[in-house]
C-alpha cells in the first residue's frame, strides 16, 4: 500500500487520511522491533503538521480533515507504541485474529499458568503479596515480549499468536493487580 | 462609500482585516472568572478600570437586567435570591443528577423532569449556560473596553474532568455570549503553558489546581515543543468552596441552641459563608483570627486558629491527595519520576495545601504566577498559538472512558479515558432477538462498571433494522471525539447494506430550539449590553475628568476668579450625581457643562504656562490639551 502523503503536493492542503496501515503512516516496515522513541519522534513531527490546532483559522472542510489526520495519527500511534497492540496488529495483517469475544485459551500449559496467578492474585491481602505477583507477571511479560521479538523476526506466525495470548492475558493480569493494589493499601 | 468613519469617543470602531487574528484566552471559574491576551508570546490580564483582573463569577438578575461581578456580589446580601454564584458546578448535569445536591446548593432548582437542570432565579427558569453566557458576556465586554475593539474569539478553559455534556454547555454558552471557541483548553494544560514548560523543561509535570469548586490533577510530559497529557483527574465538587462551607458548619454549630425550629435562611448562610471565606484568607498570613457571624440579627464573633481550620479542612485535602497518586498511577509512572508540580487555583494559597502537595512531591511547587490568573495567561498564550501559529503542541487525552449499555445495565467501554484525542472507534452490536427492529442506544461516560454509576450522556434509538434472526444483524456503533473533547456518535446496520446514521447531542443538551431561542434573545441582550459598556465608559471618562479638574485646582486655587469656584462647584456636584446615575446622556451633559465653567479657568492655567514657557522654559513641560484635559499630564516632570 503506498504511503499516503498528508498534504497536497501541488497545493499543500491537508488531504484525507487514506487507507494506509499505521506502519506505512508513520513510515515503518511491518516490523515488531521498532524503537519507541522513534516512533514517539515521527508522530509528533506529524502531528505537529496535522492537529486540528494547525487549522483553527482554515475552513471547515480543512478543519474536518485534519480531524480525521489526526484520529488516524493517534491510532498509528497508540498501536506501535505498545507491544501487545502491535503483535495484535502484525498478526491481524497476515490475517490472524487473537482478539475479540468467545476467544477461548486452548493452550493447556497457559491456561494452568494463569489459573495459579490468578489464585495467588486473589489471595494476596497485602499491597506487598499482589505486587510479588506483579513481579512474577512483569517479568513473565518481558520474556513474553523478548520471545515475539524472535518469533516475527523468524516469521513463525504460530508462535508469535501463542506468545501474544499469552502476553494479552499476562497483561490483563497486570492492569486487574493494579486496582487489587489500590483495594488492599 | 463612507471615505471617514467618525466614532464617539469611546465606542468601538468595526472590525477591520488587522482584527480577524484577535483572540483572547478565558478562564471560566467556578468562583472567579480572568480574561487575558497575549501578543508576541507575552500575555496580560485585560482588567477593569479599577485594575481588578477577578471577575466574580457570580450573576444578579436585577429588574434592570442581568449583573455580573463585584456589583452581583454586592446583591448577595439585600437580595439573595436574585444571585446566582459557582454555576460551573452544574454545567452539563441533568435535573436528575443534582437532586442528590438539592438541599446543599445555595439555589433553588426547578423540579422538572429530564433534560438539562433548571435554575429558579427571581421570576426566572434559567439554564446553567445561560448563566455562564452572562458571565462570558462581561468577560467579552471588559476584554472590548480594555483594547479598543471587538472580540469574537477566545480559547476557554475547562476542568480536565469535565465530561462531555459539561463541555459541550461550555461551548454553548460562549456561543450565546457570542464568541465562537478556537478551542477548549484543560485549564491544567494552560498553567503549564504560562510557565512556559513547553519551552524550557523536558519532563514529566504534575499541575495541582484546587479553585472554588473543582479539583483537577493532571500528569503532562514536555518533549521537543510538545504538551502531552498523560492522564487527568480530579473531583467536579471539590474546592475551597468545600473549605468554606466547613468553617461556616463549625461556627453554626456553636450557635445550634439559637435557631430553634426556625430554619437558617439562605441570607444567613450567604453572610455566614462570607465570613468564612474572609477567614480563610485571613488565615493564610495569620495564625488565628476572630470572624463575626449574623444570624437572627445578632452578631457574635468566632475565634479560628490554624490549627481547627486544619483540621476541618483535613478529609478534602487528604482526599486530593489520594486522587493525586490515583492520577500519577493511571500514568504508569513514579512519584519520582515527577520533576515540578505547578499550583494552580486560589484555594492553593491556604498553607496546609501547600504542604500536603509538597509533602507528596517531595519538591517545592512552582508558585510565581498568581494562581487565580494563571489558567487565563496560559489560555491566552493558545489563543495567540492558535491564530497566529506556534511550536508548542497541546495533545490531550479523554478525560473520562466512553461507552455504552449492554445487557444487564452493564457499561461496555468503547473508548477508555487517557487516550489520546481527537479518536474514533467503532464496536459492533447485534440483536437478541428475531425480527428486532430497532434497538436502543445508550451512551454513558464514566469508570464504573455498571451503568447507573455512569454519567448518562446520550440516548437514542437505531430503527429500521430489517427483520433477522437473533444474532444476525450487525449494528456498528462509531464515537468520534474531536480535540476539545467532544463526542459524536453514529450507528449503521451493516449486513442489509442500508446504512442508517444518526447522530447524537447529549441529553443534557440545549436543544436546536433552545438554542436558536437563546441567540434570539442575545440578540436583545448585545443591544442592552452595548447601551451597559457605553454608560461605563462614560462614567470612567466623567471621573477621569473630575480627577483632573481636583488636581488643577489643588495646584492653581489662586487663579479662580470671584465666584468661578462656586459655579465650578456646582457643576462639578451635578456631574457627580449624574455618574452615580443610569443616564448617559446626562453624564456626557454634565462633563460638557463643567468643561465649560472651568474652561475661563483652564486658559488661565494655559496663559501662564505659554508665560512661563517664554521665561525659558521649555513649552513640552506645560503640555496639556486645552480642549478638555484641565490637569497636567501625570507623566509630566514640571
Amino acid at each position: 500500500m503506498p504511503a499516503a502523503e498528508p498534504f497536497c503536493p501541488t497545493c499543500k492542503a491537508v488531504q484525507p487520511p487514506g487507507q494506509a496501515d499505521h506502519f506505512v503512516r508513520l513510515g515503518f516496515d511491518r516490523i515488531y522491533d521498532l524503537d519507541p522513541k522513534t516512533v514517539e519522534t515521527r508522530y509528533f513531527e506529524l502531528q505537529r503538521r496535522l492537529h486540528p490546532d494547525r487549522f483553527a483559522m482554515k475552513s471547515p472542510k480543512e478543519r474536518a480533515l485534519s480531524q480525521a489526520q489526526a484520529t488516524s495519527l493517534n491510532e498509528a500511534y497508540e498501536t506501535l507504541m505498545d507491544p501487545l497492540a502491535r503483535a495484535v496488529y502484525l498478526l491481524r495483517l497476515s490475517g490472524i485474529e487473537t482478539g475479540g469475544d468467545g476467544r477461548t485459551i486452548d493452550d493447556p500449559a497457559l491456561l494452568m499458568e494463569a489459573m495459579e496467578m490468578r489464585e495467588a492474585l486473589a489471595e494476596a491481602q497485602a499491597p506487598a503479596a499482589v505486587d510479588a505477583v506483579v513481579g512474577r507477571a512483569r517479568a513473565e511479560a518481558e520474556t513474553c515480549r523478548a520471545r515475539l521479538s524472535r518469533d516475527f523476526a523468524a516469521a513463525d506466525l504460530a508462535a508469535a499468536k501463542k506468545d501474544t495470548l499469552r502476553l494479552t492475558y499476562l497483561d490483563k493480569l497486570i492492569e486487574d493487580a493494579r486496582a487489587r493494589r489500590l483495594n488492599v493499601a | 462609500m463612507t471615505l471617514l468613519q467618525l466614532h464617539e469617543p469611546g465606542e468601538t470602531p468595526l472590525p477591520h482585516e488587522g482584527d480577524q487574528e484577535l483572540a483572547v484566552g478565558i478562564d471560566l471559574g467556578t468562583t472567579n472568572s480572568v480574561v487575558a491576551m497575549s501578543t508576541s508570546g507575552k500575555p496580560e490580564v485585560l482588567r477593569d478600570a479599577e485594575g481588578r483582573g477577578l471577575v466574580p463569577s457570580v450573576v444578579a438578575y436585577a429588574s434592570e437586567g442581568p449583573v455580573v461581578g463585584v456589583e452581583a456580589q454586592a446583591r448577595l446580601v439585600d437580595a439573595p435570591d436574585s444571585v446566582v454564584s459557582s454555576v460551573k458546578r452544574l454545567m452539563g448535569r441533568g435535573a436528575a443528577d443534582v437532586k442528590a445536591l438539592a438541599g446543599t446548593l445555595p439555589y433553588k432548582l426547578d423540579a422538572a423532569e429530564g433534560g438539562m437542570v433548571r435554575l429558579l432565579v427571581g421570576d426566572k427558569r434559567l439554564t446553567p449556560v445561560e448563566i455562564s453566557a452572562e458571565i462570558l458576556r462581561a468577560v467579552k465586554a471588559q476584554a472590548e473596553h480594555h483594547l479598543g475593539r471587538e472580540v469574537t474569539r477566545a480559547v476557554v478553559t475547562v476542568p480536565a474532568y469535565f465530561d462531555d455534556a459539561a463541555r459541550l454547555a461550555t461551548k454553548d454558552a460562549a456561543k450565546l455570549a457570542g464568541l465562537e471557541v478556537l478551542r477548549l483548553v484543560n485549564e491544567p494544560t494552560a498553567a503549564a503553558l504560562a510557565y512556559g514548560l513547553d519551552k524550557e523543561a523536558e519532563g514529566v509535570y504534575a499541575v495541582y489546581d484546587l479553585g472554588g469548586g473543582t479539583f483537577d490533577i493532571s500528569i503532562l510530559r514536555l518533549e521537543k515543543g510538545v504538551f502531552q497529557v498523560l492522564s487527568t483527574g480530579g473531583d467536579a465538587a471539590l474546592g475551597g468552596d468545600d473549605f468554606d462551607h466547613a468553617i461556616a458548619e463549625h461556627w453554626l454549630a456553636d450557635r445550634q441552641g439559637e435557631l430553634g425550629r426556625e430554619p437558617i435562611t439562605a441570607g444567613e448562610v450567604k453572610q455566614t459563608l462570607k465570613s468564612a471565606r474572609a477567614a480563610k484568607e485571613a488565615l493564610t498570613t495569620r495564625a488565628a483570627g476572630d470572624f463575626p457571624v449574623m444570624l437572627r440579627g445578632k452578631t457574635t464573633l468566632h475565634r479560628l486558629t490554624r490549627e481547627t481550620l486544619d483540621t476541618l479542612i483535613r478529609p478534602w485535602i487528604d482526599k486530593t491527595i489520594r486522587i493525586a497518586r490515583q492520577v500519577i498511577d493511571d500514568a504508569r509512572l513514579d512519584l519520582a519520576e515527577i520533576k515540578g508540580v505547578v499550583l494552580v487555583g486560589g484555594s492553593t494559597r491556604v498553607p496546609q495545601v501547600r504542604h500536603a502537595v509538597e509533602g507528596l512531591f517531595g519538591t517545592k511547587p512552582l508558585a510565581d504566577i498568581d494562581p487565580d490568573e494563571v489558567v487565563a495567561l496560559g489560555a491566552a498564550l493558545q489563543a495567540e498559538a492558535l491564530t497566529v501559529g506556534s511550536d508548542t503542541l497541546l495533545l490531550d487525552v479523554l478525560p473520562l472512558s466512553l461507552g455504552l449499555e449492554t445487557m444487564g445495565g452493564l457499561t461496555e467501554k468503547v473508548i477508555d479515558r487517557n487516550t489520546p484525542i481527537p479518536v474514533a472507534k467503532a464496536q459492533e452490536f447485534t440483536t437478541y432477538q428475531d425480527g428486532q427492529g430497532a434497538m436502543l442506544i445508550h451512551v454513558v461516560q464514566g469508570e464504573r462498571e455498571a451503568v447507573a454509576d455512569c454519567r448518562s450522556l446520550a440516548r437514542f434509538v437505531l430503527a429500521g433494522i430489517p427483520p433477522m434472526v437473533a444474532g444476525a444483524a450487525r449494528i456498528r456503533v462509531t464515537f468520534q471525539v474531536d480535540a476539545d473533547g467532544l463526542l459524536t456518535v453514529s450507528a449503521s446496520e451493516k449486513t442489509t447494506g442500508v446504512e442508517q446514521r444518526v447522530e447524537v447531542k447529549p441529553s443534557y443538551g440545549l436543544s436546536e430550539d433552545e438554542m436558536a431561542r437563546m441567540l434570539e434573545e442575545s440578540m436583545i441582550h448585545a443591544r442592552t449590553d452595548m447601551e451597559r459598556r457605553l454608560l461605563v465608559e462614560n462614567r470612567v471618562e466623567a471621573r477621569r475628568v473630575l480627577l483632573a479638574l481636583e488636581a488643577a485646582l489643588a495646584a492653581d486655587a489662586g487663579l479662580l476668579d470671584a465666584g468661578e469656584g462656586d459655579r465650578i462647584e456646582e457643576a462639578r456636584r451635578r456631574l457627580g450625581a449624574a455618574i452615580e446615575g443610569e443616564d448617559r446622556d446626562l453624564i456626557k451633559a454634565a462633563v460638557e457643562r463643567l468643561e465649560e465653567a472651568a474652561r475661563p479657568f483652564a486658559e488661565r492655567r494655559m496663559d501662564r504656562a505659554i508665560r512661563a514657557g517664554l521665561a525659558g522654559h521649555s513649552i513640552d513641560e506645560f503640555k496639556g490639551d486645552p480642549g478638555g484635559c484641565l490637569a497636567p499630564d501625570p507623566e509630566d516632570k514640571s
